[in-house]
């Protein structure tokens, strides 16, 4: 039985408790005691007595099997496979996966009479639309078959537990009701408890962010030591196809953090003046009718997915950027297609509105009684958005640029397509340079075989962003909130 | 009182006004208008000119050229032995395009014996024949033998040359349509057999190597897929969280916690929840890779921020004289927030909701990392099933060399963008709708 289908029957269960539960407070509802919750409470108490623990039992069962028949896998690859290095062995692992999961498309026929090697399997796997990696070897066969009949024994039990647990939940909420019951509390009981553990997810997302990329990030350090990471100025990680051993690479971070920064740079240099002047000009100086139709407009440029400024930057402004060089020098171009001028202003003009929408918030915080001071001295409007209004914001405006230039160096897309792939370390901007975001891309594409260093990188990467992000974040929510403050 | 007149009062000359530089000054506030004009103008230009560069290069993806041949399912081609009652492979493996090259070698009138000529037919129609009368031949076998018009693709340089897009002043040697294959082309437009036709091919079809024949069809499903993924988990769950956040959580450590970690996951770069749906769903819990489910997954929590952000907004505009009333008249906390705050905030919620849901839409990064970058033919039939999706299927088309690629990558974007566009209005439309001031 497959987990849907007992999933389907633990809730079929759950609403026949519900539908007998309401009936029953209804028959028993003579008049002569007050019944303390409404019917339908009690029908959601035993629905909620059946369902709960039996849906609790089958999530952290399904887990916990799912597990088990890893190790299983792994214990039952012969001695030669398991003493191989770890790459091997979890490829073997994932070879026998996939054929056991391919066994199942057969049917009963064929799966008892099942041929000893993998050449005469293929072909009736492939009849059943199972395309196998060629390197199946004909040990595996064995090891697929048990998996798969452990794997239907734990189903069974699965399923019959968790059928048993719901049956036996609802009996127990059913017996439970008569008329003084407070069915209704305990049912708002156990919402509420969904409510928080709704609200943990957030928690939980960060936890599992940071201890994933955590683990594999160990897991590479053990490979590459940290300094050379971190200081190292070479990042020429090599190739590493499935199945060829790690080949030694060089992965120095410096390269990469020194494109993410200057493309960064550039895209704030970009940002920061145009959004910036035109949340002034929308908060100050702009008539209502075009506020609002400009705002909206302004809106729209943030709604765009970054691949459609990534595109752009590629089909479009690269190639522009390097005929009117290649006019201008006469001849051979100086700017490249893919460079940190092109990466960068795309980027920035995708930054226009968060810079905008961002500091626009903050300029219309600033108290009226400062701006009509000001003007009563004989301020000219102008006069008194540098003097007084901008110096008032500055905090948030930090905070804002702060969020924004985190905004730049987490993205991604536009960087793929305009910033090229090449680690180089330059100053001019004429060049391309490349960045953490499109490392961890370009690491991860692709089949590559997961425990080699060239793939691990990827996180040890990933956590170096998600720290820096989050430090950026972290000061600029402080500063923004800071901010708030002081004017409410 | 009474009036003064005016030459009733001594006048006065005024003194000398005190030089302030009001001229300067007057200038520099012209300056300062200036540069926010400016501004928002190079912003305004930039969508202007990144928009049109976009449908400039992609409508023409929308027609495909077609050229319409009298096929004659021949059965000395398709079935020589004559065993495909025997043996159904001879119908899957049978030489589909001679068939078309036959029907074109007859239509323009040349001699089949002369080999030089017919082989300048190489490359006037797509290989996507081969499938196109397979399926027709598949779906009725009876065809074998007779003869029907059919609408077969051009190939992609054809297609190119149909629309004017190939300059073909070049010397005949650096293009890629020979001259043969113009004049064979007016010819066919001249008969009405080659024409232009709306391009339903680019919803329906899967990848493919060869532009003609590669369409969105399977990023279409995909994206849909997830998108119904995301909806069926981040709404609840983020309704859920924001109920307790805004109406039942005490001011302590523990929401303070919750609260900082919701503003900063809002915050993180996209990329690394793919790094976590990669390690995490892939890995750890062994789901399938290039699946819509774990990408689905992954986008949930992606926009599960934005969307308790919007919701907590929405249950805070609720006033509390609601709320007071619920519970003055006896209602529970969890009634008062379930049958009268919830409904009320409902609007501000769906708008949140589809916002987030276009970001989801939108967004590559982390789908190209847990494996949705795949080459994908056959549509996915559950979430389970290896797909692509929209942007991504645009990334992967970015990356081809052909010219054809490129067309339909923009064809792609202004698919993508006019759904996005479509989301933003409904929510929107909603707004104004069903706002309401208290």
């Amino acid at each position: 039985m497959s987990f849907l289908t007992v999933f389907a029957i633990v809730l079929a269960i759950g609403l026949a408790a519900f539908v007998i539960g309401r009936q029953r407070a209804v028959a028993q509802d003579d008049g002569t005691v007050k019944p303390h919750s409404r019917p339908h409470y009690h029908g959601w108490w035993a629905f909620l007595t059946g369902v709960v623990p039996a849906v609790i039992f089958l999530a952290s069962w399904g887990v916990g099997a799912n597990a088990y028949l890893n190790s299983f896998v792994h214990s039952a690859l012969p001695a030669d496979v398991a003493d191989g290095t770890v790459a091997h062995e979890d490829l073997a692992a994932g070879l026998v996966k996939s054929l056991a999961s391919g066994l199942n498309r057969l049917d009963d026929k064929e799966r008892v009479a099942l041929p000893q090697t993998f050449a005469e399997l293929q072909p009736m796997l492939s009849a059943n639309g199972v395309a196998l990696a060629p390197d199946t070897q004909d040990y595996m066969i064995p090891i697929a078959v048990e998996t798969n009949r452990t794997a239907d024994r734990l189903n069974l039990i699965s399923a019959i537990v968790s059928i048993g647990v719901a049956l036996i939940g609802s009996v127990y909420g059913l017996s439970r009701i008569s008329p003084r019951t407070r069915a209704r509390n305990n049912v708002e009981q156990i919402m509420l408890g969904g409510l928080v553990g709704a609200s943990t997810i957030a928690i939980v997302t960060t936890i599992g962010i940071v201890l994933s990329m955590l683990f594999q990030t160990i897991a590479f350090f053990e490979k590459v030591s940290p300094m050379s990471f971190f200081f190292g100025t070479v990042w020429d990680p090599r190739f590493a196809a499935a199945g060829s051993g790690g080949a030694e690479g060089q992965f120095g971070l410096i390269p990469l953090l020194a494109g993410t920064l200057y493309i960064a740079f550039v895209a704030l240099l970009v940002a920061v003046p145009i959004g910036l002047m035109s949340a002034v000009y929308m908060s100050e100086y702009a008539a209502p009718k075009v506020r609002a139709l400009v705002k909206p407009a302004l809106e729209l440029l943030a709604g765009i997915p970054t691949i459609v400024y990534g595109i752009f930057a590629l089909v479009a402004l690269g190639p522009f950027l390097r005929d009117i060089s290649a006019a201008l020098a006469g001849g051979t171009p100086f700017i490249q297609a893919q460079s940190i001028l092109t990466a960068g202003l795309v980027m920035g003009v995708m930054l226009i509105p968060v810079v905008s929408s961002l500091s626009d918030d903050i300029i219309t915080a600033v108290p009226r009684a400062l701006r009509d001071g000001s003007l009563g001295l004989g301020a000219t409007r102008s006069e008194t958005i540098k003097r007084v209004v901008l110096p008032a914001a500055l905090p948030g405006i930090v905070g804002a640029i702060l969020l924004t230039a985190s905004r730049a160096i987490g993205e991604t897309m536009i960087v793929v397509l305009a910033a090229g792939v090449a680690a180089n370390l330059t100053l001019n901007p004429f060049e391309a340079m490349t960045t953490i975001t499109v490392k961890i891309v370009n690491q991860l594409t692709g089949d590559l075989e997961f425990n080699t260093p060239q793939t691990l990188v990827a996180f040890a990467l990933g956590i170096t962003l998600f720290a820096l992000t989050l430090v950026m974040n972290i000061v600029a929510l402080y500063i923004v909130r800071k901010y708030r403050e002081q004017y409410e | 009182m009474t009036d003064i007149s005016l030459d009733t009062l001594t006048s006065s000359t005024a003194p000398a006004r005190r030089d302030i530089g009001l001229r300067k000054r007057y200038a520099a506030e012209r300056r300062f208008r200036l540069y926010g004009v400016l501004a928002i103008a190079v912003g305004l230009a930039f969508l202007a000119i990144m928009l049109g560069s976009i449908v400039t290069k992609g409508y023409t993806a929308f027609w495909q050229t077609t050229v319409t041949l009298p096929i004659s399912f021949d059965e000395k081609i398709i079935d020589p032995d004559n065993k495909r009652a025997t043996d159904p492979d001879v119908l899957i493996t049978a030489n589909y395009p001679k068939l078309a090259e036959n029907a074109l070698i007859e239509k323009l009138g040349i001699d089949p014996k002369d080999r030089a000529t017919v082989r300048k037919l190489k490359g006037f129609l797509s290989e996507g024949s081969r499938v196109q009368l397979r399926a027709i031949v598949a779906a009725d076998p009876s065809v074998i033998g007779t003869t029907r018009n059919v609408d077969i693709l051009a190939a992609a340089n054809m297609d190119s040359a149909y629309k004017g897009q190939i300059d073909l002043s070049v010397p005949e040697s650096r293009r890629k349509v020979s001259d043969q294959q113009v004049e064979w082309m007016n010819k066919l437009e001249a008969e009405g057999a080659m024409s232009e036709h709306f391009n339903t091919g680019l919803f329906s079809f899967g990848a493919s190597s060869r532009p003609e024949s590669s369409g969105l069809g399977v990023a279409i499903i995909g994206s849909f897929f997830m998108m119904g993924i995301v909806l069926l988990l981040a709404l609840p769950i983020g309704v859920a969280a924001s109920i307790y956040l805004e109406e039942f959580a005490k001011k302590n450590r523990f929401t303070d916690l919750i609260e900082v970690n919701i503003n900063n996951l809002a915050a993180v770069p996209s990329i690394v929840f793919g790094l976590l749906g990669l390690a995490v769903f892939i890995n750890f819990l062994g789901l399938p890779r290039s699946a819509s489910f774990v990408g689905g997954l992954v986008l949930t929590l992606m926009t599960l921020p934005t969307i308790i952000i919007a919701t907590r907004a929405a249950l805070a505009a609720v006033p509390p004289s609601i709320r007071s009333a619920a519970l003055g008249l006896g209602a529970s906390k969890m009634q008062m927030v379930f049958q009268h705050v919830l409904p009320l905030a409902a609007p501000g919620i769906l708008t949140g909701t589809i916002i987030g849901l276009a970001r989801a839409l939108g967004e590559t990064a982390p789908l190209l990392l847990i494996g949705m970058v795949a080459f994908v033919a056959d549509y996915p039939k559950t979430p389970f099933d290896p797909a692509t999706a929209l942007p991504v299927q645009i990334y992967m088309w970015a990356n081809e060399a052909e010219r054809a690629f490129v067309e339909r990558m923009s064809g792609a974007i202004i698919i993508l963008l006019v759904f996005l566009m479509a989301m933003n209005i409904v929510a929107i439309v909603l707004r104004r709708r069903f706002e309401r001031r208290w």
